[in-house]
């Protein structure tokens, strides 16, 4: 298509304050409806969002994800001096590594997503002819894919801290993109359903907040009622698929039945997302 | 090519909460008739506050009139506001959704969710970049650029992808006359060339005098007038407008001072007159000769501008509308 390009040779360069008034403007032909442009189809919308959206965490992201990876870090550390070894250890290397995803994928995208529309920038996406579903899993793949390197660092240093086995920590490639569709698109929904950004802000805060107390420590010895509460937050869920996997013989159906509470908890919270956005577009 | 009738929209009242006062409902479009002929630059004019940026979130879909209708090119926006994504395209006041990326990156992105291939996108990336001359910082984050730069930068992502209808929400706010050239000069070309139409929010009297083909006045939500520039104009041809810029305070102890008083538009030192030539002469001779002349640090007279049109229409801001 050199279509455009050829246009750029014989432009007018008549300033439009040079035309005469109303010379261009002629009255409706045909009453008959136009041909509307094209509309973006999902899987390339969600590339171009996805790209966009990396692009911007590279340039504006990279402190926090060092914030990120830095606090489960010390978080391993500090636990060092409690916990000797075990299966205790085993729920704190997790716990830590999926940290990570919570405070970005949760916690950065309920913020991006609430300033975004309390800012009124939903508009740009609004008047694109773009498919909700491509905004929404665009941007939430965007921040889950960003918090690949700190969840593998923190889970090595962990796993060297802590002498486990480091053997099965493949596993992480099915952990943070199932356990980051869950918190990413809860991020999204809070971040998009929230009133005002200053509570979209808090609730990711709180959010994050729960899954370093309840999925950090170890829940042996948690009382009833938090460990109930522990059982209601998704990321538990990517702590105890990856805190399996530390045993000899980890019992692999248990394994893939918590990556399955991950995925369902996904599909759902993505699909509340992207109903909000819809709803919070056209206002 | 683009029209509303009856098109109404209020925002409900607020409940005050503990200490602030509750704000009452506000009707920010007032039954709106309005008809845009295709090719055409069609202006709304009006002070902050007067609904044009209300209005025109209706006319593109992204809010839902309370009742009226909204046509574009044969298109109910009312019934489907979604298919005004696929006939406009849109430059509101914000970017936030863009500050992030770098300009060329948010032209290509752009393109590609208004449905082009990636191929497509790249190319018209480039040519509207070379054309609005943003070629030299297409590599910067739209955060690190002035003001200006970033508004030229967003207008070209609402250039990628071709539309029939630029919907454009003040679009050379902070810009320089070379970048406001820039996009007039694009505005121009796709104009004569596409017959594209041109939906303009400005509150800027003289890029309205300049650039528009036909404007609707806004105040308090209601089209005041419709008309040329020029043919509005031509409702106050009978007068000047005489403005005096006292030193410190008017004069008020000279008694042909006085008597205009209760006749002037009144903001800090300024005194704005509309009046007729021959009174105006007699008002310059008074204050330029007399006991005045020594209060008075400045005065211009000039011929009507589409704000003189505004204020005699009954309109109600006094400040709002800017000359630059």
């Amino acid at each position: 298509m050199n279509q455009s390009e050829g246009e750029q040779h014989d432009v007018s360069v008549v300033p439009a304050e040079v035309l005469p008034g109303g010379a261009l403007a002629v009255q409706e032909a045909a009453p008959q409806a136009a041909g509307l442009g094209p509309r973006a189809r999902l899987w390339p919308a969600l590339a171009a969002v996805y790209r966009a959206q990396l692009s911007r965490a590279r340039v504006a992201r990279i402190p926090l994800l060092f914030v990120a990876t830095f606090q489960s870090v010390g978080i391993l550390i500090m636990m060092r001096g409690v916990v000797d070894g075990g299966s205790e250890a085993e729920s704190v290397v997790a716990g830590s590594s999926v940290l990570v995803l919570a405070f970005v994928a949760l916690n950065l995208l309920a913020q991006y997503f609430g300033q975004l529309r309390s800012s009124g920038g939903l508009d740009h996406y609004a008047t694109l002819p773009v498919p909700p579903a491509a905004v929404v899993l665009g941007a939430a793949g965007a921040y889950a894919s960003f918090t690949v390197p700190g969840t593998v660092v923190t889970a090595v240093f962990g796993c060297v801290l802590f002498g486990l086995p480091m053997g099965n920590l493949w596993i992480l490639a099915a952990v943070i993109p199932l356990a980051g569709a869950a918190l990413a698109g809860l991020g999204a929904a809070l971040g998009l359903l929230a009133p005002r950004p200053e509570l979209a802000t808090v609730l990711g805060q709180l959010g994050m907040s729960a899954a370093l107390l309840l999925g950090v420590l170890p829940p042996e010895r948690m009382p009833e009622a938090v460990r109930f509460a522990r059982d209601l937050l998704p990321s538990t869920y990517g702590v105890e698929a990856c805190a399996r996997t530390f045993s000899a013989h980890p019992d692999w159906a248990l394994v893939l039945g918590d990556l399955a509470v991950c995925a369902l908890v996904g599909v759902v919270s993505l699909a509340v997302a992207t109903r909000a956005y819809r709803r919070a577009a056209v206002r | 090519m683009c029209a509303a009738r009856g098109l109404t929209k209020s925002y409900p009242a607020l409940r005050g909460r503990r200490g602030t006062p509750g704000t009452p409902e506000v009707r920010a479009t007032d039954d709106v008739h309005l008809e845009v002929r295709r090719g055409e630059i069609f202006g709304l004019l009006g002070p902050n506050g007067a609904g044009k940026t209300s209005l025109v979130r209706q006319l593109t879909g992204l809010m839902r009139p309370d009742g009226g209708t909204v046509e574009i090119l044969g298109h109910d926006i009312v019934r489907h506001p979604e298919r005004a994504a696929r006939l406009l395209a849109y430059l509101g006041q914000e970017s936030t959704a863009l500050d992030e990326l770098t300009v060329s990156l948010a032209a290509e992105t752009t393109g590609r969710l208004r449905g082009l291939d990636a191929r497509r996108a790249r190319a018209e990336r480039d040519a509207v970049l070379d054309e609005l001359g943003l070629a030299p910082i297409a590599g910067r984050p739209l955060k690190k650029l002035s003001g200006g730069q970033r508004r030229l930068a967003c207008f070209a992502t609402a250039l990628v992808g071709e539309r029939p209808l630029l919907v454009l929400d003040e679009p050379t706010t902070g810009m320089d006359p070379v970048a406001r050239r820039a996009v007039w000069g694009a505005v121009d070309r796709r104009r004569a060339e596409r017959g594209t139409t041109v939906l303009l929010v400005t509150h800027n009297v003289i890029e309205a005098e300049t650039v528009l083909d036909r404007v609707a006045v806004l105040d308090k939500g209601r089209v005041i007038a419709c008309d040329s520039p020029a043919g509005l104009k031509e409702q106050v041809a009978g007068e000047v407008r005489v403005e005096l810029v006292w030193r410190e305070r008017p004069p008020l102890e000279v008694p042909e001072v006085a008597a205009l008083r209760d006749r002037v538009a009144e903001s800090g030192r300024r005194w704005t007159l509309r009046l007729a030539p021959e009174e105006a002469r007699a008002v310059v001779a008074t204050v330029t000769g007399g006991a005045a002349f020594a209060a008075l640090d400045d005065f211009t007279l000039a011929t009507p501008s589409l704000e003189d049109v505004y204020l005699a229409l009954g309109g109600a801001a006094r400040q709002g509308l800017v000359r630059a």
